[in-house]
């Protein structure tokens, strides 16, 4: 019998979601054991005629990483969905758009100005020179693809069968993924492939928060050393494990956790929580004592909230693109 | 007739690296630029953020070296908050950072550029890759370069949490230490990451050294540039990736500046040219003469060679003697051959696996000493490290709070640009004659950035370091005579 086909696509990535495939280490030479790898730009030498070529849904499973930037993206994206049969949303870009879709808090002329505008220090550019998309050189023209505005996750432009959360995916994640897809035995559409557990049901240092907190000062690592072995939110410092689904480690506390600094939300909400930000406000307030017996006042609650720096771009690290605010004029960093 | 190549590949048109050859009527190369088709915006989108948060930005600029992007990031947040680190947190990062500099190098020699050499320039294109060279010397070493390399990155996941995105960087310190177990298992590998390097150097040695076709390509004019190089050194002059002064010499060696990390700007600017959104910096003190070499141009170059071509010498024995041995054979420092990227990057494997070595003999590391909380108002800081690539300059504003106000950041690639975009030019002019191109010349074209392990490039990020080309030729009214496409 054929091997199912594999594919594996990178739109506007860092790169870090590919390295996360070759972690697998001696486990990528099990992976091409079972299943005939048809695309992988990265590290195989296939065309995307082959891909073109293709019969519709010849393809088993396409995982596809990185954000959504460019048409070129749209158009993979567009071509490996039609390819194949099932499309798995690899890594935090493609899941949500990832820390690149912090770029939606500005725009191009912003981000122009930025790198080749007078608020660079180190540009010499008194001709206000920017890239172009098409430019003449003495010996012919040169062209350049349109920077766009707006970053996008995967499914915000192709459906999307399954995602693989993380920045990046840990490799014990994928491997479990192609077993489990190929086997036959396909989980709903549109399951996250990890554990249906937030990272405090599993965090080492749960039992150390109570059940209602009471926190004087919202602190920040810059100015504070975390206690090793307590719950950072007791500690007055925002971690996102109640709002982030656990899957960074095999087993044990995550892995930010297990390096003594806060959690940012990478694997994305856990089962049930559709905006992290809004759920992380009124866990935040709940934990507080918000609801339930006030053990702080609505106004100290406030107050607390208040001290939180950067909530958007913190509770929004990995999520803005696919975030209720999605783009900057729905934030306060616009002015 | 005009004539325009393209080398573009063709699998990642969104990005990281475009080379573009202009041929003339009779068919030889006349100019070429490497282009950088891509443009994140970190430096916009990090404003607004806590700069403390920035180590834990900034190494989503590239998954294969984000620990020197976190490195630079919280040197720059030390810097903002004026905090000195304690000296254990100082050692537990330079662990980091040695295990991280080899592992990304050998990355480089081995399944990058190295294979341009182990199997040879002019090997079939599907043999140019890491399956290539395993072929070559054999599947068992093989495996021991990937055994390697997975050991110097759990020295990175145990301290850094993530081996991709480390998070352990703050201002004054770090959030985890060392204990006595981990130290005697790092020091384990440390150890047999030397003999590692002293393998890999013999592997050069055997391989490219007692062949004196490529001997001759290294020492050739055809990949050859005198330009100036810039590099850190601590107070000795002898390379440290780390920490110290920026030190610049001019083609002759002889030394023009020696600068603190705050005063970059004093030295260091950028242009723009409308066909890259790469940016292209150059010595303010020198100027901008064009896409030149030679003592009035302010090219300069930075990686590998460039730091050892900055140094007095190395700090550690066998990376001393490696260093003496390469300068000798090159005819003195400093060494203008771009092909000697490679050869310097193995000594500073060397360097980097010695150096490992002395930092976990040292008991003392696993002291609970490592936080020094800063106490000053945040304001400005400059981090700067030196990157498997070159200088990394992470440069920062922030208000009284430690909210970012402004990001400047020059990243390691981006220092070789010009010389870059340079050394294919004159590759192409060299080999690209009567209008024959063929793959093999366009692979020696591509050998002439690959030294450089551009970031950029698609090669960076590709494990068996094979970049799918596809060629067009066009005639002067930049119709599509031709096709070329590798495979
Ligand atoms: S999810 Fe993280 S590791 Fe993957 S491409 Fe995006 S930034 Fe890189
Ligand atoms: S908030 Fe963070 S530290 Fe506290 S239990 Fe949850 S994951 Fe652990
Ligand atoms: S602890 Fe949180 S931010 Fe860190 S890797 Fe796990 S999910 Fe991601
Ligand atoms: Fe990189």
């Amino acid at each position: 019998m054929a091997k199912p086909k594999v594919a594996f696509y990178w739109c506007a990535s860092c790169g870090g979601c590919e390295e996360a495939i070759v972690d697998l280490n001696e486990d990528i030479l099990k992976v091409a054991d079972l299943v005939n790898i048809v695309f992988w730009p990265c590290a195989m030498d296939f065309k995307y005629d082959d891909v073109r070529k293709m019969e519709d849904g010849e393809i088993t499973v396409s995982f596809i990483n990185g954000a959504i930037r460019t048409e070129e993206n749209e158009e993979m994206a567009v071509l490996l969905r039609r390819k194949s049969q099932i499309v798995v949303s690899f890594g935090a870009c493609s899941h949500m758009g990832g820390i690149p879709g912090l770029g939606n808090f500005w725009d191009k002329k912003s981000i122009f100005e930025s790198s080749y505008g007078k608020s660079c220090p180190s540009i010499d550019n008194p001709d206000g020179i920017v890239p172009l998309v098409s430019s003449q050189v003495p010996e012919g023209e040169l062209t350049l693809p349109e920077f766009n505005n707006t970053v996008k996750s995967l499914d915000q432009v192709i459906e999307v069968d399954y995602y693989l959360p993380g920045c990046s995916p840990e490799p014990y994640l994928t491997m479990n993924a192609i077993l489990k897809l190929l086997s036959g035995d396909l989980p709903a559409k549109g399951t996250v492939l990890a554990p249906a557990k937030s990272l405090c049901d599993i965090c080492s240092r749960n039992e150390t928060k109570p059940e209602k907190l009471s926190i004087e000062k919202i602190k920040r690592v810059a100015t504070t050393q975390p206690d090793p072995e307590k719950c950072f939110l007791t500690q007055g410092i925002i971690c996102m494990g109640p709002v982030t689904r656990f899957g960074c480690k095999e087993e044990g506390d995550g892995r930010c956790i297990s390096a003594n600094m806060p959690c940012r939300g990478c694997y994305g909400p856990p089962p049930g929580v559709k905006d992290v930000g809004t759920k992380m406000v009124s866990a935040l307030a709940s934990i507080l004592g918000l609801d339930g017996e006030e053990e702080m006042s609505e106004k100290a609650v406030q107050n607390l909230m208040d001290q939180i720096p950067d909530p958007a771009g913190t509770f929004y690290r990995f999520s803005l693109p696919t975030s209720m605010l999605r783009r900057k004029r729905m934030t306060k960093e616009e002015n | 007739m005009v004539k325009k190549i393209t080398i573009d590949p063709i699998t990642r048109l969104e990005g990281h690296g475009k080379i573009e050859i202009f041929l003339d009527e009779n068919g030889n190369a006349t100019n070429a630029y490497l282009q950088v088709p891509e443009l994140k915006g970190f430096e916009q989108f990090c404003l607004g953020r806590p700069v403390e948060e920035l180590p834990r930005i900034t190494p989503r600029i590239c998954g294969v070296c984000p620990t020197t992007h976190h490195m630079a990031a919280t040197k720059a947040v030390d810097a903002v908050y004026n905090v000195i680190p304690t000296e254990t947190a100082v050692k537990v990062r330079r662990v980091i950072y040695d295990a991280f500099m080899m592992e990304d190098h050998l990355l480089h020699f081995f399944f990058l550029g190295g294979p341009d050499f182990v199997v040879g320039p002019d090997a079939a294109p599907g043999e140019r890759n890491i399956l290539g060279v395993v072929g070559k010397v054999g599947v068992e070493i093989g495996k021991k370069v990937i055994d390697m390399r997975r050991r110097l990155r759990s020295i990175i996941t145990t301290l850094g949490g993530r081996v991709i995105h480390p998070v352990c960087g703050l201002p004054g310190g770090v959030s985890k230490g060392i204990t006595e177990e981990q130290r005697k298992e790092f020091l384990q590998i440390a150890k047999d990451s030397v003999e590692f390097a002293k393998f890999t150097l013999k592997v050069f040695e055997d391989i490219v050294l007692k062949n004196k076709t490529y001997v001759d390509l290294i020492v050739g004019d055809i990949y050859k540039h005198k330009t100036y190089y810039m590099g850190m050194v601590d107070e000795n002059n002898h390379p440290d990736f780390y920490d110290g002064k920026i030190r610049v010499v001019d083609p002759d060696g002889v030394e023009i500046a020696k600068f603190a990390p705050k005063d970059y700007l004093d030295h260091i600017v950028e242009r723009v040219e409308p066909w890259s959104y790469m940016k292209f910096p150059y010595l303010k003190k020198v100027g901008w003469k064009g896409f030149v070499d030679g003592k009035d141009s302010g090219v300069y170059r930075v990686a590998p060679l460039a730091r050892l071509n900055v140094a007095d010498g190395m700090s550690t024995p066998l990376a001393q003697a490696e260093f003496e041995k390469m300068f000798s054979i090159l005819g003195g420092k400093p060494a203008h051959n771009t092909l000697a990227f490679h050869w310097a990057r193995l000594i500073e494997v060397m360097f980097a696996a010695e150096h490992l070595v002395t930092l976990l003999e040292d008991k003392t590391i696993t002291s609970t000493d490592i936080r020094r909380l800063p106490t000053d108002t945040p304001n400005e800081g400059v981090g700067i490290v030196e990157a498997p690539r070159g200088t990394l300059i992470h440069h920062y504003k922030t208000d009284e709070k430690g909210m970012v106000t402004g990001v400047n950041l020059i990243v390691a690639t981006v220092g070789n640009s010009a010389a870059m975009s340079m050394s294919i030019a004159k590759a192409a002019q060299n080999l690209i004659k009567n209008g024959v191109v063929n793959d093999s010349i366009l692979n020696m074209v591509e050998m002439a950035f690959r030294p450089y392990d551009p970031c950029l490039a698609c090669a960076t990020h590709s494990l068996p370091g094979k970049m799918p080309l596809m060629v067009n030729v066009y005639d002067k009214d930049k119709n599509k005579i031709k096709t070329i496409t590798r495979d």
